[in-house]
């Protein structure tokens, strides 16, 4: 008995304090349902391997919060072990000094990362202007140009999925004359944006996109290719009702999956709404690119790691990153999420068929060029460069600008934030 | 020792306020007013850049669209809450019954907040939710209101759901106000032959001048700061045709990583509001030492 108490006893202490080994403190916003899910297998496998996980969810306005809380603590001189920073923004942070490459390359060296990314992806996640040591890890691709169609109104009007802008406009107008709202459309600024890369990418095509959006080029974004993207978003503007503006995304996606609208153009997060409301793809819903010439806009979610003088901590982030980009973590994370993982060789067998395209097209994509970085979901450029672009695709797309001048007004636009 | 205490406890008990509010008032607007002159971008820096972010800021288009969406919203929302609120003071002030109920229910706005207002007014506004589609359904089938939606008239949406929520606060000041007025004034007023119009608009409402300026005060400074309720009504839109300047300022610190020009544009708006306090404290710190 008494032999028991002091065993008791010295677990007590030892199980509550000492053990030193890693610990981590990540700040994210994953809390509805399904990325809280898959985060808590992250937080297992964490556990799992000795590590000691301080969780800080800041929740509200889709990481807003987030960032607020993030800045605050990075200014303090007290950053969190990771936190949720994707595309160019890993540089900003870089070149402020504060993240800290010099543990997880080691990781990614050891885990080969460069064999298990495209290439494209992997340089997003290297410091010092995407050619240096990892210093982030990718959890997963989002796939921008998707559009969400329901089977059922598009049968009943003899629509098939349509593979250019001008069947697309063909089969709106169809849905227009049979008294059904074609476009589901939320008008908010990210939404416009999200609109106008898929067009951009399918009738400006992918060099166009690339020299415009990526590389800014004075040139391009004043051409008559430009004017023609404003035209058609100009057409589908018509297509939307008069509610449009200011509604939320999934409302938007609500109308689609209750048969109230044709379609919407939206990322492949949209796909949970489907789910949640028991549809199935290729049976209720299409889930179909938008027409472009083997396009693929991606967005891809990364966790940036933070210069920290713990040990422990290191060692965290170092567990941290390899789990992160471990094949389990990365397949049950999106199959929870609705996007693809970012690792190249993790079976595809579990998912269902939207992911399954979005897998095989990005392979397409990528040999022939056309894998291009989503300009609306911060991936091609930073904040400010995203925020003077999507100040003009939305005034045009809520006004009655003309193309031309709305083309002329993104070069200024772009221009003036250089 | 006791008397040394007496003497000063007051300003012991003071002191620690005195020192937070020192601190994170004042001092934090001081460092405001240093990163609007330094090139901070995505997180403050603190080597000097002279006045390139108000530069900046006055070239932005955005910017000048929320300062003359600011003027409209002021103006409008300033008359509107006053005169709603002086007229509803003074239907309650005819010695009404319910009363009590009445001026609960005509305060009662004031307790939510503005999150809350917002939501509401966006559903109510909706042309596809709204009033519009009660009137269509009740068969007025040409009936419009798209206000919201309406990118020229959208700022006036946010008018109405701001009077909505503030002209029973400028009720409740007024009723104070009037209340306040001794019977006898009222009584020789009526003998004297003054009609209830005459004894409002000739006698009471200019002794309100003190509740007229604090109104004013009060209004100027919720609408100046007023973000939360453009976030839940518009989020700024359609396009960026109610843009404010404090929503300007947020989506310039947290989204778009220009945390210098998001500085500059908070110091702006801190000039205008102390363009409006000052002279309110001046005059009354001036009345306080004319006693």
């Amino acid at each position: 008995m008494k032999k028991l108490i002091i065993a008791l006893i010295t677990l007590a202490f030892t199980s509550t304090s000492s053990i030193a080994g890693p610990k981590i403190e990540v700040l994210h916003w994953w809390t509805s349902g399904g990325e809280a899910a898959a985060l808590k297998v992250l937080k297992d496998d964490f556990a799992a391997n000795g590590g000691e996980w301080m969780d800080m969810p800041v929740t509200g306005g889709g990481g807003d919060a987030a960032n607020v809380a993030l800045k605050a603590r990075i200014v303090a001189g007290d950053p969190p072990s990771a936190s949720q920073i994707k595309g160019p923004t890993i540089q900003e942070y870089d070149q402020e000094g504060v993240v800290a490459p010099y543990n997880i390359d080691e990781v990614a060296k050891a885990e080969g990362w460069d064999n298990l990314l495209d290439p494209m992806i992997a340089a997003i996640h290297k410091c010092e202007n995407n050619s240096g040591p990892y210093c982030a890890a990718p959890v997963n691709i989002h796939r921008i140009d998707w559009m969400w169609a329901n089977k059922a109104v598009f049968d009943a009007n003899g629509i098939s999925v349509p593979t250019t802008w001008d069947e697309l406009n063909a089969a709106a107008e169809k849905l227009q004359a049979a008294g059904i709202i074609p476009f589901a459309h939320g008008g908010q600024a990210w939404q416009d944006a999200t609109v106008f890369e898929a067009v951009a990418m399918g009738i400006g095509g992918n060099n166009y996109y690339k020299n415009c959006y990526v590389d800014l080029k004075e040139s391009c974004l004043r051409s008559e290719t430009t004017v023609k993207v404003f035209d058609q978003m100009r057409k589908l503007q018509g297509f939307t009702d008069e509610g449009s503006p200011g509604r939320d995304w999934n409302v938007a996606t609500g109308m689609v999956i209750e048969g109230k609208a044709g379609f919407q153009i939206m990322g492949d997060w949209a796909k949970g709404e489907f789910t949640a409301a028991g549809k199935v793809p290729g049976v209720d819903y299409y889930c179909a690119a938008t027409p472009s010439n083997n396009g693929y806009l991606y967005n891809v979610d990364s966790f940036i790691f933070y210069k920290s003088s713990d040990p422990d901590k290191q060692a965290g982030q170092k567990l941290l990153a390899k789990l992160m980009m471990g094949k389990n973590f990365q397949k049950v994370f999106n199959l929870y999420k609705g996007s693809i993982p970012a690792r190249l060789d993790v079976s595809m067998d579990e998912f269902d068929k939207c992911a399954k395209t979005s897998n095989a097209d990005i392979k397409t994509a990528g040999a022939s060029g056309g894998l291009v970085p989503s300009f609306a979901h911060g991936m091609a450029q930073g904040n400010t460069m995203k925020a003077a672009l999507q100040d003009i695709i939305t005034e045009h797309f809520n006004s009655d600008m003309s193309s031309v001048d709305a083309a002329n007004a993104l070069a200024d636009s772009v221009l003036a934030n250089m | 020792m006791f008397k040394w205490l007496e003497k000063n406890l007051p300003k012991i008990v003071m002191a620690p306020a005195v020192g937070l509010i020192g601190w994170f008032v004042y001092g934090f607007v001081l460092w405001t007013l240093y990163i609007s002159f330094t090139n901070s971008k995505i997180l403050p820096k603190y080597e000097l850049w002279g006045f390139g972010q108000y530069e900046k800021l006055w070239a932005s288009r955005k910017w000048l669209i929320s300062v003359d969406n600011l003027l409209v919203f002021t103006a409008l929302f300033l008359i509107f809450c006053i005169v709603i609120g002086i007229i509803l003071a003074i239907f309650l002030d005819q010695k009404i019954r319910a009363e009590g109920v009445l001026r609960t229910i005509y305060l009662y706005p004031m307790a939510l907040s503005f999150i809350v207002t917002g939501t509401a007014w966006k559903w109510i506004l909706n042309p596809t939710l709204g009033i519009q589609k009660m009137f269509i359904d009740w068969g007025f089938e040409n009936f419009t209101f798209d206000w919201l939606v309406n990118r020229e008239m959208a700022i006036y949406t946010i008018v109405i759901a701001g009077v909505w929520q503030s002209a029973g606060f400028v009720m409740a000041l007024f009723l104070a106000g009037l209340r306040s007025v001794e019977d006898e004034i009222i009584k020789a007023a009526k003998i004297d032959g003054a009609g209830l119009f005459t004894v409002y608009w000739r006698i009471l409402l200019p002794m309100m001048r003190p509740v007229f300026f604090t109104s004013f005060v009060i209004l100027v400074h919720i609408s100046i700061k007023s973000y939360d309720l453009i976030v839940a009504l518009t989020q700024g839109g359609p396009g960026i045709s109610t843009t404010m300047p404090a929503l300007f300022m947020t989506q310039a610190a947290f989204h778009k990583s220009q945390v210098g020009l998001s500085a500059a544009s908070a110091m702006m708006m801190f000039m205008a509001v102390a363009a409006v306090i000052i002279p309110y404290l001046y005059s009354e710190l001036r009345r306080e030492n004319a006693r």
